[in-house]
Order: structure tokens, then sequence, then C-alpha cells
């Protein structure tokens, strides 16, 4: 039933794109890749119990990774999405193995400088990168099964972000069941007690740290090939703040709360931004309400009082 | 210039920068020390002190008018939060973090909003120069750096030697045992979050004529104010005043003679690799 509804979600998701208008139709299609971006993020904050503020170089790292690749080797969109995925692999797996000492606050802190070094240094070689004002990509084309499908073709957009999405989602949903994923909510329940059981932590957390930013770089590798541009803006800090908070409304540890968190909060920002320069107060007010009258989130909310089988 | 002349700018800079950084970092470790919390809005409060100073010095044309009123504004808008979010949250320390990531936005944005994206200066209000054999240095940055020692040296004699200290020392080295001598603890942490704010907005306020207040202004200021407080060790006043002068020195040294950027970088990572493998700092307690 559960796997049915995450499905009937998805399938909902797919059967949209026939209704809806060309604007929000668009918007859709960011959301849900952003909603990957989020996924991955709550793996590590909602099932292992770390909270981290460092996932922009993740999402980043897939963003360069792709972006560069193409722009500079003239590599193909398959090829140049697979490096930015290793790339993002690469870099979680090094953060995982620099971090695993780390617990709560400190394990925040250094995934902050880490993340602000990573930005620091995509302005410092800026000739490389094009710093804060970046690149664009143009005529990205995905070759499938003989036929040549634009990217930039709004249709092709909203239906690779679907996969993106899907895919991360499935993902997260096998993982969270499988027996790995279990030991992973032991850790964010007791580590010390998970460790006297015989489970060798480090390397669960490892794992977890190494499959979350896996995710975050899909997520940043799908976002420059749907949307054709690179830059240093989403390696900086308001990007590792935003899954926080798409998660966090949503609901930390629940699989479909950071879609309706990123829903939610794309929507509300881009209504603020029409309203006023200081859009992004909408941000910080939303994170304190949150965390103190809806700690569990939009999702988690829903699950403790009508439906306690939602995973 | 000669090779001297430049490691002579360097030193200046860097100890002046030192003692500023020393009087904001101080605040966030008064703040993490007494009430076990990481205050990410702490950048907020120092870019608010900045931008009362213009608004005060602006407005009423009085510069030390400006530096009386900054602290004592910011102060109150920390007590108000520290009444209306961190105390309901019963200072958790992750949902604290999330909360002051929160004001943060909150302040900035409102900031943009009523100030607008403006970088505007104060004029300083005293103007000389000292003159050095080979190059002239700005008057009004000594005085920064004197002011800044003198409050620093004055926060140090109110923790040693105070009623309010002793309370916060109680506090920071066991919160029960405290509450159980009768320490008012609950208003102790208000006093000490409203302090370490009013620390921030000095250091805020002194620096305005030399960098001029933006709304942005307060990423950098909590980045290197983390950066020393985590290599002092959180919590500990005397690591914090000995790590400010070695990040502001390098720092301004690095800066000078190579790029800003760099030395931000190499700040960061240092930063990042003593916590990974120390739990704690330099000097100081375990964080977790």
């Amino acid at each position: 039933m559960t796997l049915g509804l995450h499905l009937g979600v998805l399938a909902l998701l797919g059967g949209l794109q026939l209704v809806l208008p060309p604007f929000h139709h668009g918007m859709l299609a960011r959301i849900m890749v952003l909603a990957a971006y989020a996924a991955g993020y709550n793996l590590l904050l909602g099932y292992a119990g770390l909270m981290s503020l460092g996932h922009a170089m993740f999402f980043a790292a897939g963003m360069y990774g792709t972006g560069l690749t193409i722009h500079y080797l003239g590599v193909g969109v398959i090829t140049g999405f697979l490096l930015g995925v290793v790339a993002g692999l690469a870099v979680a797996a090094a953060v995982g193995l620099i971090t695993l000492r780390t617990a709560g606050p400190a394990f925040l802190i250094v995934t902050m400088m880490l993340a602000q070094a990573f930005y620091l240094a995509t302005l410092y070689f800026n000739e490389i990168t094009g710093g804060d004002q970046g690149f664009i990509l143009s005529g990205l084309h995905l070759d499938l099964a003989g036929r040549r499908l634009p990217l930039a073709d709004p249709a092709v957009k909203y239906n690779v972000a679907l996969v993106v999405f899907a895919a991360c989602l499935l993902l997260n949903f096998w993982i969270v069941r499988s027996p790995a994923g279990r030991i992973l909510l032991a850790l964010r329940e007791n580590e010390e007690r998970t460790r006297l059981l015989g489970y060798n932590t480090p390397r669960y957390r490892l794992f977890a740290v190494t499959v979350s930013g896996l995710v975050a770089a899909v997520a940043g590798s799908a976002y420059t090939l749907l949307f054709s541009y690179v830059g240093s803006t989403f390696a900086g800090i308001l990007y590792s703040i935003y899954p926080l908070l798409w998660a966090l409304l949503g609901g930390a540890g629940t699989i479909l709360g950071p879609l309706v968190g990123t829903l939610v909060m794309t929507y509300l920002v881009d209504v603020a931004s029409s309203l006023t320069t200081g859009y992004l107060i909408v941000v910080g007010a939303t994170l304190v309400v949150t965390i103190l009258w809806v700690p569990a989130g939009i999702v988690g909310g829903i699950r403790a009082r009508w439906a306690p089988w939602l995973p | 210039m000669s090779l001297e002349a430049h490691l002579f700018l360097a030193l200046l800079e860097g100890t002046v920068g030192a003692l500023v950084l020393a009087l904001t970092a101080l605040g966030l470790s008064l703040v993490f020390g007494v009430m076990r919390i990481v205050n990410v809005a702490h950048g907020a409060f120092f870019m608010l002190g900045a931008i009362v100073t213009w608004y005060v010095s602006t407005l009423l044309g009085s510069f030390l008018l400006a530096l009386v009123v900054a602290p004592l504004v910011v102060g109150a808008v920390a007590v108000v939060a520290d009444r209306l979010v961190l105390r309901p949250i019963g200072y958790e320390p992750e949902s604290t973090i999330v909360a002051t990531i929160g004001l943060l936005y909150i302040l900035e944005q409102a900031v943009l909003m009523i100030y607008g994206p403006y970088a505007r200066p104060v004029t300083a209000p005293i103007y000389f120069r000292v003159d050095f054999p080979s190059f002239g240095y700005s008057g009004y940055k000594l005085i920064v750096g004197g002011v800044a020692a003198i409050l620093l040296v004055a926060t140090w004699i109110a923790l040693a030697r105070t009623k309010l200290g002793l309370y916060m020392r109680a506090t920071q080295q066991d919160r029960e045992i405290a509450q159980a001598f009768a320490v008012p603890v609950g208003r102790v942490y208000t006093t000490a979050f409203g302090a370490g704010a009013g620390l921030a907005a000095v250091a805020g306020a002194l620096i305005v004529p030399v960098q001029q207040a933006h709304y942005l202004m307060g990423l950098d200021a909590l980045l290197l104010s983390f950066v020393v407080v985590i290599l002092g060790g959180l919590g500990s006043l005397r690591g914090t005043l000995v790590a400010a002068f070695v990040v502001g020195l390098s720092d301004g040294a690095v800066s000078v003679l190579f790029s800003p950027t760099l030395a931000k970088i190499v700040a960061t990572l240092l930063v990042a690799l003593v916590l990974a493998v120390r739990g704690r700092g330099l000097f100081g307690e375990e964080i977790a």
C-alpha cells in the first residue's frame, strides 16, 4: 500500500503535465529537480540524524562536474551527467571521511566551513568557472533510441525532471526499507547503543553522507542540464540552507516530505519575490515558524496524527 | 614600498583586524560557553550594529552616540529573539541552529527592505594620519584597535570580577548546580545572549567608518568568528583571544601579500580540518 501511494504520487506528477498551464509546468519541473536535492538531504537529516550545512558543495560538484566537462571538453549530455555524478560522489566520500569523528553542531560547522571553502574556490578560479557570472550551456540534446530530444523543450524538460525525481524517491524508499536504512535510524536514535550492538557505525555514517551527497550531485547535474546554467550562486550558503528548510518544512524523516516542502517553499518564495526585494525573509520566517510550531513538518504532522504507517 | 614596509603594514592591519575580530568572536564564544548554543545569527547582529550606527550618526550627527546606541538596540533585539524563539524551544542545540538561521534571514532581509541594498560609509569622527617612514596610516584605525582592546579588557574584568560574571561562569560550568545555588539561570541566559549580540554590534559600529554599512556584511564576520572560536575552543575566552590574533595576523599577511579570497579559503579549510581531527579546539572543551 505504501509503495502504491508513492507510485500514485509519481503518476499524479506525470499526469499533471497534461493539464498545467506553461508557467506552472515549468515551475513544477524545477521543483521536482530541487525536491530530488531535498530528498538527498533528507536521507542524512531525517534518517541518519546528521544536520549538514554544506550540501551546496555536493549539488555544485554535480553542477560543475557536468557543466565544465560539457563546456570545455565537449562531452555529450549522458557522459557529462555521469562525470558530474562521479565528481559529487568523490566530494561526498571525501567529506564523509573528514567528518567521520564529528557529531551534532561540530558536524554542521565542519560541513559549512568545507562548503564555504568550495564556494570561495569557485570564485577564486573564476577564469575557469566564470565565478558569480557563471556560464550558459546551449543546444543540449539527449540522444535516446535514435531520436534527438532538445533539453530546452518544455515537455522533455518536465519528463527528464520527473525521471530524476522518481529515481531519487524510489532509491530513498528502497534504502529506508533495507536493513542498512534500519541501522541509519538506529544511528539517529542512539549511536552509542548501535555501536554496542556490534554495528560498524563509522561505516554506516560514511554510507549515509556519501549516498546523501550522491543524490544531491545527481540533482545538481540534472539542474545544469535542464536549465543550461552553471554559476557559483548554487555553491553559496543559501543553497545549503534551502534543502534544510525544504526537508524540515515537509517533514524530516518522511519520504514525501521533501517534495511537499520544496513545492510549498518554491511557490512561497515566488510570490514573495513579486512583492518585495527582501523576499528571502519568508525563508527566515518559515524556518522560525517551523521550528517553533511544526517541528515534525507537514508530512510528519500528518503521519503523527492520521497516518502512522507513512514511511 | 620595500618588503619590510609591506610586512609592517600587514602586521598593523592584522593587529587592528585581530582586535575587532576578537571583540566579535568574544560575543559568539560567550553565548556558546554560557548557553551551549551555536548562534548563526551572530553575523547579523554585527551587521545590525553597523546599520544602526549609520542611521544614528547620519540622522543625529553623532558617531559617539551611535557607538552607545548600537549595542543597546541590537542587544534589545537579541533579548526579544531569546524570549520569543530560543526559550520556547528549550535551547535544544540543533533546533537553535535552525532558529538562528531563520533569525539571520529575517534581520538581513528586513534591513534590505528598510535600508536598501547600498553600501554607505560614515565619516570617521577623528581624522588624522600617522606617518611611518615609508607610508601613512589612518589614525582612526589605530583608535579602533585601541577601543576594541579596552572593551576586551572591560569584558574580561566584568566576567572575572562582577557578580553577573560569577553567575555566567557558574552557569557555564554546570547549569543545574548553578540553579541549585540560586543563580537565576534563565535570566543569565537572556543576558548572555543580549551581551553577545551587543559585543558584535560594537564591533560592527567601530568598523563602519572603515568598511561601510551593507546588509550582507555579516556573513564574513560570522565565518571568521566561527574560525576563531573553533580554533580557540568553543567557550574558552582565553583561547578566543589567542586564536583571534593568529587568524587576524595571518589573514592580514596573506591578504596583503597574496589575495583576500585565498586567505579565507586557507582559514576555512584549516578550521574544518582542526575541528574534524579534534572535536575540541586548541583549548576548551568538546562540542557535541
